[in-house]
Order: structure tokens, then C-alpha cells, then sequence
């Protein structure tokens, strides 16, 4: 019954984690080794307790992602040549025309999908990062479930860029229609890439050593 | 999508509800133990959240979740690696043939036009905008291609019990570091997407490689579930079965 209680309360006391046994373990196939092992003898992973410059690279990777963003926002990422007319749209102004012609639908997804999901990817990896560092409201759990969430939705926003492509390929119907990718395109995949990057060189494990440095700092790296 | 309900049997040990996977929390099961006495061979680290645990090897069909943040550690299969091979090689068929294939067709007043997934690649054109189509390219085709055959290279020796094959754990390495850029799966969904835009302005027709993508976005999906990366790295470390 005591195990219950613990799990329901949320905390992970019980759990230790290797750092404090003096233990450094493999982040890419778990294999434990004592703490000041340079290399995983498994896999040959570069193993560091905890990555010090970790933030220092999100942060980086974050900046320039963000950078990239706005760009991507500025510039047309479609050209559409019809008969009469060459258009050139932004990833809003598509969306704000769809609308205009009462595709209220598809209007909503194309601006959830393309802007408010990297916004929100920008602020979650913001404030995880943010949030290892001071004491933070949310449980662990659940800032680890966010990044969990980041990493698996951050490749799927390069759907945008193949729509674009599939969609420029196809229509190219001579002197009929013609769409051509714009320079946003470019911008918006770097953004995600980067982003993605951001993600991945978040240390997770940092998220979980909040609660155990109140308990005593641990001296050892 | 990655949390799984858990209740308790005898205390301190866990049964994951969802696949019947077993763990057991390091203190719970030894609590006289000095801890940092334990030999590494015993413990098992989770990577995501660095809890440390006494290692069993969960019976096949069961998974061992972290107790703290739910990753999945081990979740060994019966037949496997036979499965994930068989998987292999419906994929690298399907890779190859969606992307010579047309996988979509369109149609306006007379005017026709036939799209496989490289010209999709390829649409990028003009200045910086070529490594766009390179980077795409790689991400639809190259890399989804690359991991295939990375992971049959590897999983082969294994599954016939044969001495890994050279250079395995470098490329079971590269191939883990590729997971996140193999988007083939993305991509099928993107072409959905596109049909949804054009469909108002032309007919537009599948090719064969459409249904081919659409195959492929399931068996992606099946080869990452059965793959445990786990038992991968823990083969190649002790290859041969004595």
C-alpha cells in the first residue's frame, strides 16, 4: 500500500538515479559504468553524466530556429501562376484567403499547424530549458511528458515543406497553372530543423535532478 | 500516447498494465545492499530520466517500463528479429519502388501531369533552394533507405547466431542517430494533405507508388514497435550464444 501512496503523490524518492551511486550511464543503449568512464564499452557512446553545455547549445539551436522562423513568416512560400495572374502568398496570407473564401476549415488547420504549433515548440523547449534551472510549478512528469510531446511532433512539421513540394511538382500544367516554391520554404525547413535540434540536445535528465539537488548537492560530475 | 496505467501486486514490484512488463525498483529489491556495490552487469539506467534499476530480463510479450518517466527499456518479442528483417525488406521494396514509381497524377483541361517522389524532391529548384531539394531528397529517400539496410546488416548475424557482423555497433549507431530524420512516413502523410489543396482546382489520379507509400507508413510504424533496442545492443555485446 505504501508503493501506492508513492506513486499517486507523484514523487520518484524511492527511485535513485545513477548519478548519485557514482554511476554514469550510456544515454544511447543504458549501460551503466562507473562515474569518470570516458567512452560506453558497448557502444562506444561518449558518456557524461550530466551534459553541462547542453543549455548552452539549445539555446543556440533555439535562437537561430527562431531566427529562421521569421523569414519564414515574411516571405511567399508558394508562387501560383494561373492563366491571368502569378500570386504569391505567405504561409498566413494563404490561410487568411482560404478563409476570405469561406474555408473556414482548412483555414484553421493550415494556422495550427504552421503557426501555432512551432510557436508553441519555441516556448515549450523555452521553458523546459528555463525550467531546470530554477524551481519550477509543474512535476517532472509532466515537463517530461512536454518534451516528449516536442520530439515527437518537431519532424512532423516538415510536412509543411513537402506539401510544397509535392504540390509544386504536381501542378505544372503548362501555360494553364503553374505553383513554384517560394523562399519562405527554405527558412521554414531550417526552422525546423533547428528546432529539432534544440530538442535533441536538451539533456532530459536534468529535469529529474531538480528534486534530488534540495537533498544535498552531489560533488562528483 | 507514452504513459501507461500501473498497479501493484506485492510491494515493490510493478506490473505495467499495457504490455505486462515487470520491473523491478532497485531498493525495493535489495534494501541491505550497499548500493553502488551492485555489479554493472545488474543494473540497468534509464536514459531519459537516469533512474537506476536492478536488471531483469521481462519474459517475451512483457516490457519493462522506467518506473519514473514511463520510457519503455526493454521489450523483448518472440521472433523479433525475424519479424523486424521480414519488415526490412517489405520496406526497402516498397522504398525503392515509391520512389520510381508515379505516385500521383493530375488532370485539367487536357493538360496531365505525373509526379514520382524524387521529381517531388527535385521541385526545389534556383539558387540556395537546391540544397532544399537535397536535404529533401535525403529525408524521404536516402535516410529511410540508409536505416533499412543499416538494420538488416545488423539484425541478420544476429537473428542466424552468427559473430556480428564488422563494424555492426557503428552501424546500429548510426542507424539509432538517423531515426529522427527518416521521414518517409511524413511524407505519405503530406501527399494526403496536398490532394486535399489540388483536389478543388484538377483530378488528380493515384499512381501505384501512392499505395506503396501507404503501406510503408504502417510498416515503419511496426518496425519501430518491435524493434528493442535493448536486446539489439545487448547482442552484439555477447554475440555469440553459448
Amino acid at each position: 500500500m505504501q508503493m501506492v501512496r508513492m506513486e499517486l503523490s507523484g514523487t520518484s524518492q524511492e527511485i535513485l538515479s545513477a548519478r548519485e551511486l557514482g554511476i554514469v550511464a550510456c544515454t544511447r543503449c543504458s549501460k551503466p559504468a562507473p562515474m569518470g568512464t570516458p567512452t560506453c564499452s558497448r557502444c562506444g557512446h561518449r558518456l557524461v553524466s550530466r551534459d553541462r553545455l547542453s543549455l548552452q547549445r539549445v539555446w543556440a539551436y533555439w535562437t537561430v530556429g527562431l531566427m529562421c522562423y521569421i523569414p519564414a513568416n515574411t516571405y511567399p512560400m508558394l508562387k501560383t501562376r494561373t492563366l491571368f495572374q502569378v500570386e504569391e502568398s505567405t504561409i498566413i496570407g494563404g490561410a487568411v484567403e482560404l478563409a476570405q473564401y469561406g474555408n473556414w476549415g482548412i483555414a484553421l488547420i493550415i494556422l495550427f499547424a504552421s503557426v501555432v504549433i512551432p510557436l508553441a515548440k519555441f516556448m515549450a523547449v523555452a521553458f523546459l530549458a528555463i525550467s531546470v534551472k530554477r524551481r519550477s510549478v509543474t512535476s517532472q512528469r509532466q515537463r517530461h511528458y512536454l518534451y516528449e510531446l516536442v520530439e515527437y511532433i518537431g519532424r512532423w512539421s516538415m510536412i509543411d515543406i513537402f506539401v510544397v513540394a509535392i504540390l509544386s511538382s504536381l501542378v505544372q500544367l503548362k501555360t494553364l497553372a503553374a505553383i513554384n516554391p517560394g523562399v519562405a520554404s527554405i527558412f521554414f525547413a531550417l526552422s525546423v530543423i533547428f528546432t529539432m535540434l534544440a530538442a535533441q540536445a536538451f539533456d532530459t535528465r536534468m529535469i529529474w535532478d531538480a528534486q534530488t539537488k534540495d537533498e544535498g548537492p552531489k560533488t562528483n560530475d | 500516447m507514452f504513459r501507461r496505467c500501473r498497479y501493484v501486486t506485492r510491494p515493490g514490484i510493478f506490473v505495467d498494465t499495457a504490455g505486462g512488463g515487470i520491473i523491478y525498483p532497485l531498493r525495493m529489491d535489495h534494501p541491505d545492499t550497499p548500493l553502488a556495490d551492485l555489479p554493472m552487469d545488474e543494473l540497468i539506467v534509464c536514459p531519459q530520466c537516469d533512474a537506476i534499476y536492478r536488471l531483469r530480463r521481462p519474459a517475451h510479450g512483457e516490457r519493462a517500463a522506467c518506473e519514473r518517466c514511463h520510457t519503455a527499456l526493454i521489450t523483448p518479442r518472440q521472433n523479433a528479429g525475424l519479424q523486424i528483417i521480414a519488415v526490412a525488406m517489405a520496406v526497402m521494396v516498397l522504398i525503392i519502388g515509391a520512389a520510381v514509381f508515379p505516385f500521383l497524377t493530375i488532370d485539367a483541361a487536357g493538360t496531365s501531369n505525373a509526379v514520382s517522389v524524387l521529381d517531388a524532391a527535385l521541385a526545389f529548384s534556383g539558387g540556395p533552394m537546391i540544397l532544399l531539394s537535397l536535404a529533401t531528397a535525403a529525408l524521404i529517400f536516402f535516410i529511410p533507405l540508409l536505416r533499412v539496410m543499416l538494420t538488416l546488416y545488423v539484425l541478420i548475424p544476429v537473428v542466424l547466431d552468427r559473430p556480428a557482423a564488422r563494424h555492426a555497433v557503428a552501424a546500429f549507431r548510426l542507424s539509432e542517430e538517423l531515426r529522427p530524420w527518416s521521414m518517409a512516413e511524413i511524407f505519405a502523410i503530406g501527399c494526403a494533405v496536398a490532394l486535399v489543396k489540388v483536389a478543388d482546382l484538377a483530378d488528380v489520379g493515384f499512381g501505384p507508388a501512392f499505395y506503396m507509400f501507404g503501406a510503408l507508413v504502417v510498416l515503419v510504424i511496426a518496425q519501430d514497435r518491435f524493434l528493442c533496442k535493448w536486446s539489439v545492443w545487448n547482442s552484439l555485446e555477447h554475440p555469440k550464444k553459448s
